[in-house]
C-alpha cells in the first residue's frame, strides 16, 4: 500500500499508555448493494488488528463488518514509557494488510 | 435480505456448517491470539455468537461500563466505549443485538492491557449494545440500549 492507512497516537501518562488509532478502510459488510448497478458490493473488512509493544501483544482485535467505515480503535495498557515504539498492524479478509510503528509520546 | 445474505454466505459458509459448529456446543475458548472466529462472526443471534466464542452463560454485572449514545442519529457510526472494573480481563466482546450478525468485534487483551476498548460500530436498528467480558474464567455481561434513527447496515 503506497499510502499509510494507519494513524496512531500513543501517549504515556504516568503508568498508563493510551493508544488511539484510525485505519482507512471501506469496511464493506458484503450486504450492501451498489445503488447504480444493483450488484452486491463484496465484503471487504478488517479482520484483525494487533497492537504490539516490545514484542508483547497488548491487544488483538477481531472485527467483523459490523465495525464502522474507517475504523477507530482506542485501548490502554501499562508497562510502556515515553519514547517506546508501538506497532499496530491490520489484516483484512482479502489478505490486505498494513503495519505502522509509532513512537509513544 | 435473505437473498443478499445467501450470497454473503455462499460456498463453504453454508448454513449447515454454522449450525453444526453451534450444536457442537462450547467450542473451547481459543488460546490467546486465536484465529479469526468464523463461526462466531457469522452467528445470527447474540446467544449463538457468544456460545461459539466460549462466552456463554454470562452473568450480569454492574462493573462493566458501556459508553454509547442513547440515541444514535446515524447507525453507521455509533461510538462505543467499554471498560470493566474487574481484575484480569482476558477478552472483551462487543455485540449489537439488532444486527444481522450481532458480534461486531472481540478483543483479546494481552498482559498489561487495561480493560478498556473504544471503537465505532454499525447498528442496523435500535437494540442493545452488549458487552461481554471474560475475567479469571468468569464471564460477565453488560448492556445498554441505543436507539437508532437511521440504520447503518446494508444499503
Amino acid at each position: 500500500m503506497a499510502k499509510k492507512s494507519i494513524k496512531v497516537r500513543a501517549k504515556a501518562k504516568g503508568d498508563v499508555t493510551t493508544v488511539k488509532c484510525l485505519i482507512n478502510h471501506p469496511m464493506e459488510t458484503g450486504l450492501r448493494k451498489d445503488k447504480k448497478t444493483g450488484k452486491v458490493i463484496p465484503a471487504h473488512f478488517v479482520q484483525e488488528v494487533i497492537g504490539t509493544h516490545n514484542g508483547n501483544t497488548v491487544l488483538a482485535a477481531h472485527w467483523s463488518g459490523g465495525i464502522s467505515k474507517n475504523p477507530y480503535l482506542s485501548f490502554k495498557f501499562t508497562g510502556a514509557k515515553s519514547g517506546d515504539t508501538l506497532n499496530v498492524s491490520w489484516t483484512d479478509n482479502n489478505g490486505g494488510s498494513d503495519s505502522l510503528d509509532a513512537k509513544i509520546k | 435480505m435473505t437473498i443478499k445474505r445467501r450470497m454473503f454466505l455462499k460456498g463453504s459458509l453454508a448454513a449447515g456448517t454454522v449450525s453444526a459448529a453451534v450444536s457442537a456446543g462450547l467450542l473451547a475458548p481459543g488460546p490467546v491470539l486465536a484465529a479469526w472466529n468464523k463461526t462466531a462472526f457469522e452467528a445470527k443471534t447474540v446467544e449463538d455468537a457468544l456460545q461459539s466464542t466460549g462466552l456463554s452463560d454470562a452473568a450480569d454485572s454492574g462493573d462493566i461500563k458501556i459508553k454509547a449514545p442513547d440515541i444514535a442519529e446515524n447507525g453507521a457510526v455509533v461510538p462505543v466505549t467499554v471498560s470493566a472494573g474487574m481484575e484480569g480481563v482476558e477478552t472483551i466482546a462487543i455485540l449489537a443485538s439488532g444486527n444481522g450478525v450481532p458480534l461486531t468485534s472481540s478483543y483479546t487483551l494481552g498482559p498489561g492491557a487495561d480493560p478498556f476498548v473504544s471503537t465505532r460500530i454499525k447498528m442496523a436498528k435500535t437494540g442493545d449494545v452488549v458487552a461481554v467480558v471474560k475475567a479469571g474464567g468468569q464471564v460477565y455481561m453488560g448492556k445498554k440500549e441505543v436507539k437508532v434513527t437511521i440504520g447503518g447496515c446494508g444499503g
